[in-house]
């Protein structure tokens, strides 16, 4: 690299804006030198400081009796009883996953899974949600096929069941796709392992991959809007190794068995730059770093690349000096790097030597507190007017039909099926299964339940409520499997905060997510931001996406033996909990068969959503019911129908009630609601009375049909067909797929 | 009945393993390290699935010239029990002591889901816990799972019995040309082999991960008591 002079031009080339290059000036007192330069860039990019949301996040709640951890680690940990912990947190890819869908879908596989498993956390379960662009978009099939192969290659290799997840299509998601990753982990609760260095002449210990000149400056990547030119940005993506994680991970947990370990962080988002400054800021140590002794699989690698680079498979950790050859050891039988390449200080600054020469001296302090913070300007959001209910073109078959065959309702088994659920031998739902995923805890009766769920075109029309609502349907999700909902993640992607549009978005949904939390007991443990996920085209007009508020939840599961899964059963009634009102506005039938999205989203009442909740669980754990699934996209016909596939059984169906029209009444997506199949419905009814809970009849479970009243009559079988058609249909036939990745199958 | 398991670097089912010869057992067996030299005082080795050293250069091509693999054949050559599943079969036609080789699944895509397999192979202890054509369910996971060998090989296996299970459909039928049925493309639907004393077996599904009601099934269970019953 040549050397450019450092200036200001320099510093906005790094993303620096002109008053945070002025600060940088005055903290070092001279001109920084480029590796200087670098450090401040991505310690204060929007990716690494969270310098727009920062101020709103702080809202969120985050306490519970049972929460052990929350935000600040690199992960969430919960107490889950018998002295178990479950570690989890959600991540996003998305920039990387437009430019490369492949490596950019792993190492937002291979990134989380580190931060679990630097918390000494075993990881149990993979989730992911997903967004991509219209299915007609030339992109879309190249970004599903890269990102699907993606996330399998990876999780597969490391041997992490994939057990959940999401995935939508909207057109707004074009040249944006998202990528949200979450590994749930399993640790014991007397050890866990944090960031917080301690212990000053201590060493600072690097191990796994060598460092490479791949992903200098991803982190600034991640912090702008994407261009016409963003593909040249390639370089910028990080190659994943899930080989080299994998014994990563087994080194990890060795090691953590011994007490070597005083503290550990992985090299994520700018690398050794990162991990080192937050072990040293969060321990209130100083830090000198010698990278004469960083290992290196490229030549003549400068010091400002090595502290800015992304290579994958790498993690930083204090030992205690009388354990360094013990730990040695270890990764040696790992067959891993392992280099000592500095030492803790007292100086409180970050002191980079390479070749005999100071590169690199910083003080840390400043560093984070004088971090910019921005309280960005917000808006009165307009939001669209009500609906006025439409009438129904078509009749509820065709409907229905058109529903499950379309590419947001079709079946996602393609997906599933190539995601290895089963390995780790603890899966009790598989993908489609039940509501949330569950995971039996080895060694115990308990299970751990997770999901990942969010609507983007509710928090389009209404951000407030798209915040809440993506919390009360992974509650609902949690709660459908008979599980108590612990905790959550989140995962925020909107546009720029530039903006003041969105902005607002940003904090109606972060108020939404607080609002619903505090409501649920339902705490948030950990989480991440990704903004400016926006394109801007040739002609300087720019999309935004649509906000996804993505949340993932985890609940346990006492007795893993009672829960519940969705398919409908051979015989028992059908009960529906929760009141229909007939929201139709934003619903999934307005924009598949009309065209339209346009209307509020659903109401969204907390107070309905616990005592529904609650009431439904509390069935479950006494044994009253046999399945049980949410009503959300679709409604309750379709609901019901993905119990009919789910059972490979019919059902016979009462027609609406005499107050709503068919197609409101089924395509509704009113929210807190749930269906049970049970063979006791009376007295499960006499107990929602009891209870003050709405519950009705909906019909018989049994048959292969699918029949309402005389409306409607339709073979499972062929409901399933339909399903299952459309993802083979779209991919196509595997001659036509992009190349496939030599290292991703196995 | 004494069991080791082999972990090599990237091996990742070797808890599921040991799992599944536990419910049966009650005992855990052993794991083994990819360096060790010998495996002696064993009554079974079994290679289990993973990316043994990430299956860098062809699926099970490294793991099957690591030191223990020679144990290994040793331990084989006098009379030893070896089963090896998914990449432990790929390990074991690596190092030739099981015909054929197995090549990219035909659609080109990893393959998670349930099939069905039906019981063939006879006189051995991987197949007796069942009736010889039952019809059992188990999962697969794996990207290079279609079976090949020589027309003569595999003339040869079937001649001899040594064809352990087929991929069928539910009610027992194979069916060689369906992407349904015969998922991964293999030659003549063979799912697992056996050598020619009957006592190593390879197979592409995992058996041990339908071991428990609770984890979907009990249909891979008879594998272990088959084994248990035999070796004590």
């Amino acid at each position: 690299m040549t050397a450019a002079p450092v200036d200001i031009e320099l510093a906005r080339s790094f993303g620096l804006k002109d008053d945070e290059y002025e600060t940088v000036l005055c903290i070092m007192g001279r001109t920084p030198s480029l590796t200087e330069l670098g450090i401040f860039s991505v310690m204060w990019s929007e990716h690494c400081s969270y310098k727009s949301s920062r101020l709103h996040l702080k809202t969120l709640p985050i306490k519970a009796p049972w929460v052990i951890h929350g935000p600040g680690e690199n992960a969430g940990v919960i107490d889950i009883g018998d002295g178990l912990a479950a570690v989890f947190k959600m991540e996003s890819h998305n920039h990387p996953s437009f430019i490369e869908p492949y490596q950019g879908a792993a190492t937002g596989v291979g990134g989380i899974l580190r931060d679990v498993f630097t918390m000494g956390a075993r990881p149990i379960a993979n989730l992911n949600a997903l967004r991509f662009g219209d299915p007609s978009h030339k992109d879309t099939k190249r970004v599903v096929d890269g990102v699907v192969r993606g996330i399998g290659g990876y999780g597969n290799c490391m041997g992490v069941p994939t057990v959940g997840g999401e995935v939508n299509f909207h057109s707004s998601y074009n040249c944006n796709p998202l990528v949200n990753a979450m590994t749930v982990g399993l640790a014991r609760q007397d050890r866990i392992f944090l960031s917080a260095a301690a212990g000053v002449g201590n060493p600072v210990v690097y191990v796994g991959s060598k460092t490479g000149r791949d992903g200098i400056h991803g982190a600034t990547m991640s912090s702008a809007e994407f261009d016409s030119e963003s593909s040249s940005k390639r370089p910028t993506v990080q190659v994943g190794d899930p080989f080299t994680e994998k014994l990563l991970l087994e080194a990890c947990l060795e090691l953590m068995a011994t007490d070597a370990v005083i503290s550990i962080q992985d090299m994520g988002a700018a690398g050794l730059t990162s991990s080192a400054v937050e072990m040293a800021s969060k321990g209130g140590v100083g830090i000198d770093l010698d990278l004469d002794h960083v290992p290196q699989r490229e030549a003549n690698m400068q010091a400002y690349e090595m502290m800015l680079s992304e290579s994958q498979e790498r993690m930083l950790m204090v030992l205690r000096p009388d354990r360094t050859e013990e730990a040695r050891r270890i990764f040696e039988k790992w067959e891993l790097d392992f280099a000592i390449v500095g030492r803790l200080t007292d100086s409180g600054r970050i002191t980079v030597r390479h070749n005999g020469k100071v590169e690199a001296d910083i003080p840390l302090g400043p560093l984070a507190d004088e971090a910019p913070v921005y309280d960005r300007p917000t808006m009165e959001y307009e939001r669209p007017p009500a609906l006025v209910p439409p009438a129904d073109p078509c009749g509820i078959e065709k409907g229905l039909l058109q529903l499950l065959s379309s590419a947001n309702g079709a079946s996602r088994a393609w997906i599933w099926n190539q995601y290895d659920s089963g390995v780790g031998g603890q899966t009790v739902q598989r993908p489609g299964g039940a509501d949330a995923a569950i995971v039996r805890v080895e060694g115990t009766d308990r299970g751990l339940a997770m999901t990942t769920d969010c609507t983007p075109r509710y928090g389009q029309a209404d951000p407030y409520v798209g915040g809440a609502q993506a919390v009360l349907e992974v509650w609902r999700n949690l709660t459908a499997t008979g599980a108590r909902p612990l905790a959550m993640t989140d995962n925020l992607n909107f546009a720029s905060p530039e903006n003041p549009r969105i902005m607002t978005q940003f904090v109606e949904a972060v108020k939404g997510i607080g609002d619903a939390g505090r409501a649920l007991d339902f705490p948030v443990v950990s989480g991440n931001v990704s903004l400016y996920n926006e394109t801007r085209g040739d002609d300087g007009s720019v999309t935004a996406i649509q906000p996804a508020p993505v949340i993932g939840g985890v609940g346990v599961l006492d007795d893993v033996q009672k829960a519940v899964g969705l398919a409908m059963p051979q015989d028992g009634e059908l009960l529906l909990v929760g009141e229909t009102w007939g929201e139709l506005g934003q619903s999934m039938w307005l924009k598949e068969i009309l065209g339209r999205e346009e209307g509020a989203p659903p109401a969204v009442d907390f107070a309905a959503e616990r005592r529904n909740g609650d009431f439904v669980r509390e069935q479950i754990q006494k044994g009253a019911i046999q399945a049980c699934h949410d009503v959300s996209d679709g409604g309750l016909i379709v609901a019901l129908a993905e119990m009919a596939m789910a059972g490979n059984t019919g059902c016979t169906l009462d027609i609406a009630p005499d107050d709503l029209p068919e197609h409101i009444y089924w395509f509704a997506e009113d929210q807190a609601r749930y269906v049970l199949a049970t063979r006791q419905a009376d007295a499960v009814l006499d107990a929602a009375k009891a209870a003050g809970v709405p519950v009705r009849r909906l019909g018989q479970a049994g048959g292969e049909v699918l029949k309402l009243g005389d409306v409607m009559a339709v073979p499972v079988q062929q409901l399933r067909s339909q399903h299952a058609s459309f993802f083979p249909r779209f991919m196509g036939k595997e001659d036509d797929a992009p190349v496939v990745h030599l290292d991703e199958l196995s | 009945m004494k069991t080791g398991i082999v972990v090599f670097p990237g091996t990742n089912r070797e808890r599921d393993m040991a799992q599944a010869f536990r419910v049966v057992s009650g005992k855990t067996p052993q794991m083994l390290w990819h360096q060790q030299d010998n495996v002696d005082g064993l009554d079974l080795v079994v290679l289990p699935g993973g990316f043994s050293f990430g299956d860098y250069l062809r699926s099970g091509a490294m793991a099957a010239h690591s030191p223990i693999m020679k144990a290994v054949r040793r331990f084989a050559e006098k009379g030893g029990y070896v089963l090896g599943v998914c990449n432990g079969f790929q390990i074991l036609t690596e190092a030739q002591m099981l015909p054929g080789a197995l090549l990219r699944n035909a659609g080109m895509r990893f393959l998670s889901q349930d099939c069905h397999l039906k019981v063939e192979g006879r006189d051995s202890i991987f197949t007796s816990g069942w009736n010889h054509g039952d019809v059992f369910r188990a999962p697969m996971a794996h990207g290079d799972g279609n079976y090949t060998a020589a027309p003569d090989v595999l003339d040869r296996l079937e001649g001899e019995g040594r064809v352990a299970f087929r991929y069928c459909t539910a009610e027992g039928h194979v069916k060689d040309g369906d992407e349904h049925v015969n998922m991964n493309g293999s030659a003549r639907s063979i799912a697992g082999v056996l050598s020619e004393n009957r006592r190593v077996c390879g197979l592409m599904p995992h058996p041990e991960n339908l071991t428990e009601e609770i984890l979907g099934g009990t249909d891979g269970l008879p594998l272990f008591t088959g084994i248990m019953e035999a070796l004590g």
